[in-house]
């Protein structure tokens, strides 16, 4: 075990190469390129023993990385943003023919407006993909979440990808110590790969992904909705597992302060370092606060969230994408079907977009909202919090009519 | 040594049945593609100068020549389809097509 | 490992679900000869999926993958990826695309793969349109051909996927037709045993989409070279060879005049296709000359 100082990619970087992936395709955006960049580093050095395959787009990154694993090996890509959106036809190849890829997404929103910075708009759009999503909450977690899902992904009843969530630049290039485990540790932890299910071998051919009839499509979307809900569990297992093995615990959702909370926030990503932090400040002044943070959104862990918010009367949940014409952002949803049967108030937020930081005078506007609700003394909440008062006039264009 | 037991050494993978997810296919089948056809090879035996263009024309690859045979062109009717590039490519035009049902 | 419910001889079916006459299967049939069992293919959506199979069953006895209309160059990177890791440099990865997966949507990770020198056979077999969808023009549907989406004829000239390959100057690329098969089964062997990217684009007359007899199919093919509307090249090591040159070409009409989609022309329009195809045809051959 050593203390590295390292950025979210490279954390990133880290565990993939631990992972021992033998081909690496990668295509490089902001702000995921230093993974593209730092991987090829590795391979050229000889420090990652990998096929490195420079792709020309997104979009060839994830079907080279996905035919490589379906002939064998451990493949690794990363992307985020439009890189992602680009990728959205080959996520459903990847998924739907059970190759167990893990990918990290540094997220950043899609455009328009193009933007280089944090949202979960990204990897939202990609929810219903049959793909897992873990979000990570700081660098550690990057590192700890990408071998976990390894694990998970790889597992005998998931055979399911993975994304792993960092928040642009608030992780991937925010500089923090992280504990680095021997190798020898990795190695046992996960292990070499093994092609489980489908494969391309000419000792042993089978023809992958060919038409399905209407007769069996339907059972086969099943056997990934099965996997889905497999994983639930899997994952807590590989959690308690890695708990064990490297000293670290994990939860698929973390309740924060949140058993005598009046108020709960429910989060994901590099907020809730800060949510945190405002509900200690908020609990010192007597306010009982507490935050949910969501680690795992694919599959969403519907018992779990109930376990945690079930007497919480009034509920906030942060939405870092802007979920454009749905009633709520996803997470807002997801949380509202969790708890249909519980009576609760649940208000969602949408903020953050577009590398907004979501200030700690933020969360304390929405805890105090949330608690002035619960006791009867409001009725609405600021659903666009961090709203400019101007927001329909910021562009003022002179045209020749 | 017996030979058993060297049979037994030689490590042979046997086939099992598992369960896989997801869409594959895993039988080599072969569909009934003879009942499309609408005309059908006729061919004078007679005539055949056995060259096998026929055979290598045909998208198929049902069509045997087997020169020591007096019908020595032998097609595989459960396959073909009757496009008739065997009888378009023949050189001496030995084969004919031929309407196989009213 | 595969059930074999109906055996073969050869890699491919003998009862596959392609048209009566079909070029491709023809093509499939012969490369696969010359390729043999050691070979992974990848194959698009679109005629060629016939070979994919549907539900449990396939026509192919070799491993294959279907990936998405536009990445089967990526695809077959990505195997050649893996068996590289692992130290597998014998098996053969084919790429067996149409023209739209190829020239339209497929031009970019066809280009990647080029590029990067991967060691890839990509095949191209060139039925000049989108036929599995119903026929719509492709950017190698030739000049003047009527299609679904060209109701009035395509009023541009073809993409040359070739000269795009060469622009590359990868190992090896050629054309071919399945009027000689002989030279087809030479190319692929030689693209086979070619360090580095190989491109095949191979002529591939469709009965259904050109609308003639489908007995015509090699004819056609054979029309095809013999009036200057293919022809017949390889691109080796640098070296650009002409495989086979008319001392004459023939009348245009001895080609089109077979076929439907051609068959709304009216004689001033015929004549136009003719000089179209007679200048193309010696200005290409000049080309191709000029780059040794």
């Amino acid at each position: 075990m050593t203390y590295k100082m390292m950025d979210g990619n490279l954390a990133a970087v880290e565990a993939m190469k631990m992972a021992k992936v033998q081909v690496v395709s990668a295509y490089p955006i902001t702000p995921q390129s230093n993974i593209a960049e730092k991987l090829s580093d590795l391979v050229a050095s000889g420090e990652l023993k990998a096929e490195y395959i420079r792709v020309e787009s997104e979009h060839s990154a994830l079907s080279v990385a996905t035919t490589a694993q379906l002939a064998g090996v451990r493949a690794a890509t990363a992307t985020a943003s439009n890189g992602l959106a680009l990728m959205h036809e080959v996520l459903g190849m990847t998924s739907g023919n059970r190759v167990p890829i893990v990918m990290p997404v540094v997220n950043r929103g899609v455009a328009a407006p193009w933007t280089l910075w944090c949202e979960h708009g990204d990897a939202m759009a990609e929810r219903d993909m049959g793909w897992m999503q873990f979000y990570c909450e700081n660098v550690q977690e990057v590192f700890d979440l990408i071998l976990m899902a390894y694990k998970a992904a790889e597992d005998k009843d998931v055979l399911t990808p993975a994304m792993v969530c960092l928040d642009g630049f608030f992780l991937s290039h925010s500089m923090q110590k992280i504990v680095v485990p021997k190798q020898e540790l990795v190695d046992n932890f996960i292990g070499g790969y093994k092609s489980q299910n489908t494969y391309l071998d000419t000792e042993d051919p089978m023809f992958i992904c060919d038409l399905t009839g209407s007769e069996e499509y339907t059972e086969m979307k099943y056997q990934q909705k099965v996997a889905m809900d497999n994983a639930i569990g899997v994952i807590e297992q590989v959690q308690r597992e890695f708990e064990e093995r490297f000293g670290r615990k994990y939860s698929i959702v973390e309740g924060y302060r949140t058993e005598d909370a009046d108020v709960v926030l429910v989060a994901l990503g590099s907020m809730c370092g800060t949510g945190k932090h405002v509900v200690n400040k908020l609990r010192e002044k007597g306010k009982k606060v507490g935050l949910a943070k969501v680690t795992v959104f694919r599959p969403f862990p519907a018992e779990k969230i109930r376990e945690i918010l079930s007497g919480t009367r009034c509920i906030g949940v942060f939405d870092r994408s802007a979920g454009i014409g749905g009633q709520g952002g996803p997470v807002w949803s997801e949380v509202c079907a969790a708890m249909k049967d519980i009576s609760c108030d649940i208000r969602n937020y949408t903020g953050g977009l577009g590398g907004r930081d979501v200030s700690p005078d933020n969360i304390e506007k929405i805890f105090d909202e949330l608690l002035e609700i619960s006791q009867g003394k409001r009725k609405n909440h600021t659903a666009w919090i961090d709203l400019k008062e101007n927001a329909m006039d910021i562009r003022q264009v002179i045209k020749n009519v | 040594m017996t030979v058993m037991q060297k049979q037994q050494e030689k490590h042979t993978p046997k086939p099992q049945k598992f369960r896989v997810y997801g869409p594959v296919a895993t039988v080599y089948g072969s569909s009934n593609t003879g009942s499309w056809r609408i005309l059908c090879p006729k061919v004078d035996y007679e005539a055949c100068i056995k060259c096998g263009t026929c055979a290598r024309s045909c998208p198929a690859n049902i069509i045997d020549i087997i020169k020591e045979q007096s019908e020595c062109v032998v097609i595989d009717f459960d396959y073909c389809k009757g496009c008739g590039i065997c009888a378009n490519e023949c050189p001496v035009k030995c084969i004919s097509m031929v309407v196989e049902r009213g | 490992m595969y059930d074999v419910q109906h055996n073969s001889r050869g890699l491919v079916s003998h009862g596959v679900s392609a048209c009566a006459g079909c070029g491709m299967e023809l093509i499939m049939r012969n490369v696969l000869e010359v390729l043999g069992e050691d070979t992974i293919i990848l194959i698009p959506p679109g005629c060629s999926a016939l070979f994919s199979g549907f539900g449990n069953e396939t026509a192919l006895k070799i491993p294959g993958f279907q990936g998405n209309l536009e990445n089967t160059a990526a695809c077959a990177a990505g195997v050649r990826a893996a068996l590289n890791a692992k130290g597998n440099k014998h098996t053969t990865v084919l790429a067996f695309a149409g023209d739209g997966g190829t020239v339209d949507i497929g031009i970019q990770s066809l280009s990647g793969v080029l590029e990067r020198r991967d060691k890839v056979l990509y095949i191209c077999y060139d039925n000049e349109a989108y036929m599995n969808t119903g026929i719509q023009a492709s950017s190698s549907t030739p000049y003047f051909a009527g299609t679904t989406t060209t109701p009035s004829g395509k009023k541009t000239g073809r993409k040359d996927l070739m000269q795009i390959a060469i622009a590359h100057d990868i190992p090896y690329a050629a054309t071919a037709s399945i009027n000689n098969l002989n030279d087809l089964k030479k190319k692929v062997q030689k693209a086979k045993d070619t360090d580095g990217p190989s491109l095949l684009h191979i002529h591939t007359p469709c009965p259904t989409g050109w609308r003639y007899e489908p007995a015509k199919t090699i004819e056609i093919a054979r029309a095809a070279v013999q009036t200057g509307c293919w022809i017949l090249y390889e691109y080796e090591a640098g070296k650009v060879t002409i495989n086979y040159r008319q001392k004459e070409l023939k009348p245009i009409e001895e080609y089109i005049g077979f076929q439907g989609r051609f068959g709304n022309l009216s004689k001033e329009q015929k004549k136009e296709i003719q000089d179209y195809v007679t200048k193309q045809y010696n200005k290409y051959i000049i080309k191709l000359e000029a780059m040794n």
